[in-house]
């Protein structure tokens, strides 16, 4: 439900990355890291993210979204693993005090620029 | 050209969080973050407990709401400093962020208390997402949802410190099985610590609030 700020934050992200010198820019990518544990609607950001480019450099550009699995480490056994379903117990150890490693990333990793 | 950035998108709300938190902890405030779907009684569980912790626990409440400040009017009736948010004015927002907090907080006398609990917006989704500076998240599911809620919403679980399952009153009407709903919260967490209380009739209100006046002493 907070896509629209999120696209917003991009936006701004990547305007800011861009060198100032740079005669008339246009963005034809952004690619985007996602954790699938981040509370993110994907349709909806890309829905967002076309609203709200429009009139700027990225107007148009592709959203490449990579999808970061969720994994886990167990404190007490150091098993790494990757969480499929929801349950965050150590499937080694069946203990549970574990540190999640990956999954909540919200990231923008990179632009491609038009030549 | 490829310009490479990697850099995370809620940043900005990170950043403010931590200067909410500087500010806290130079207060010497413990701050609690409240989070549920809408309807689940963290305004009523708030109420009771701030019958039982004030006046030796000086508690302040940022109360926040799309809409109304009817819950203001109902915690403002324990005597605790409220401070009500309508995000309608900031656009209708899903979710208390960290610069709301600090507008809030800023207007309030910090110095005079202990523990400051903020009552999130009723959403079991985004509120999980934005860090606000606080020291504990909690989030109260009650037994007129379904047991699978936290398998529905895991990061909200995942990230709460403690979690409350509230109206346990209304159990014999219901099919709802807490024992299932406690072990949804357990495999989502592990450890989890769960309080099982009725706000209502104040059955298991006690051991829920020893923590939060043992969350204040420690902080001291």
């Amino acid at each position: 439900m907070h896509e629209m700020g999120i696209a917003q934050q991009m936006i701004s992200i990547a305007l800011e990355a861009i060198p100032k010198d740079l005669p008339d820019p246009r963005v034809e990518q952004m690619n985007l890291r996602v954790g699938r544990l981040a509370a993110v609607v994907e349709d909806s950001l890309r829905f967002c993210f076309e609203i709200i480019s429009k009139d700027t450099c990225l107007e148009g550009a592709k959203l490449v979204i990579e999808t970061v699995p969720v994994k886990a480490r167990c404190r007490r056994c150091h098993h790494e693993w990757e969480v499929e379903d929801v349950v965050f117990t150590c499937p080694s150890c069946e203990r549970g005090e574990i540190e999640v490693l990956s999954g909540r990333e919200l990231e923008v990793a990179s632009l491609e620029l038009a030549d | 050209m490829e310009i490479n950035i990697q850099k995370r998108v809620l940043e900005a709300n990170e950043s403010m969080a931590d200067k909410n938190r500087r500010l806290f902890r130079e207060k010497g405030v413990f701050v609690l973050n409240m989070m549920s779907s809408p309807g689940s009684g963290k305004t009523e569980t708030l109420c009771k407990t701030l019958q039982r912790l004030m006046p030796e626990v000086a508690t302040g409440v940022i109360v926040g709401d799309i809409c109304t400040r009817n819950d203001a009017d109902r915690l403002e009736a324990t005597g605790a400093a409220v401070v009500q948010i309508n995000t309608d004015e900031f656009g209708g927002d899903c979710h208390l962020a960290a610069h709301l907090i600090e507008k809030s907080a800023l207007t309030m006398d910090l110095e005079a208390l202990d523990l400051l609990i903020v009552e999130n917006i009723g959403n079991l989704v985004c509120p999980a997402e934005f860090d606000i500076g606080e020291n504990a998240k909690a989030v109260v599911l009650s037994v007129t949802e379904g047991e699978d809620k936290p398998l529905k919403y895991p990061l909200m679980f995942q990230v709460a410190d403690i979690a409350i399952l509230n109206k346990i009153d209304l159990l014999p009407y219901l099919d709802f099985n807490a024992a299932e709903a406690v072990d949804n919260m357990k495999k989502v967490h592990p450890g989890l610590p769960v309080f099982e209380l009725s706000a209502k009739t104040q059955e298991g209100m006690e051991p829920w609030v020893a923590w939060l006046r043992d969350s204040v002493a420690k902080k001291g």
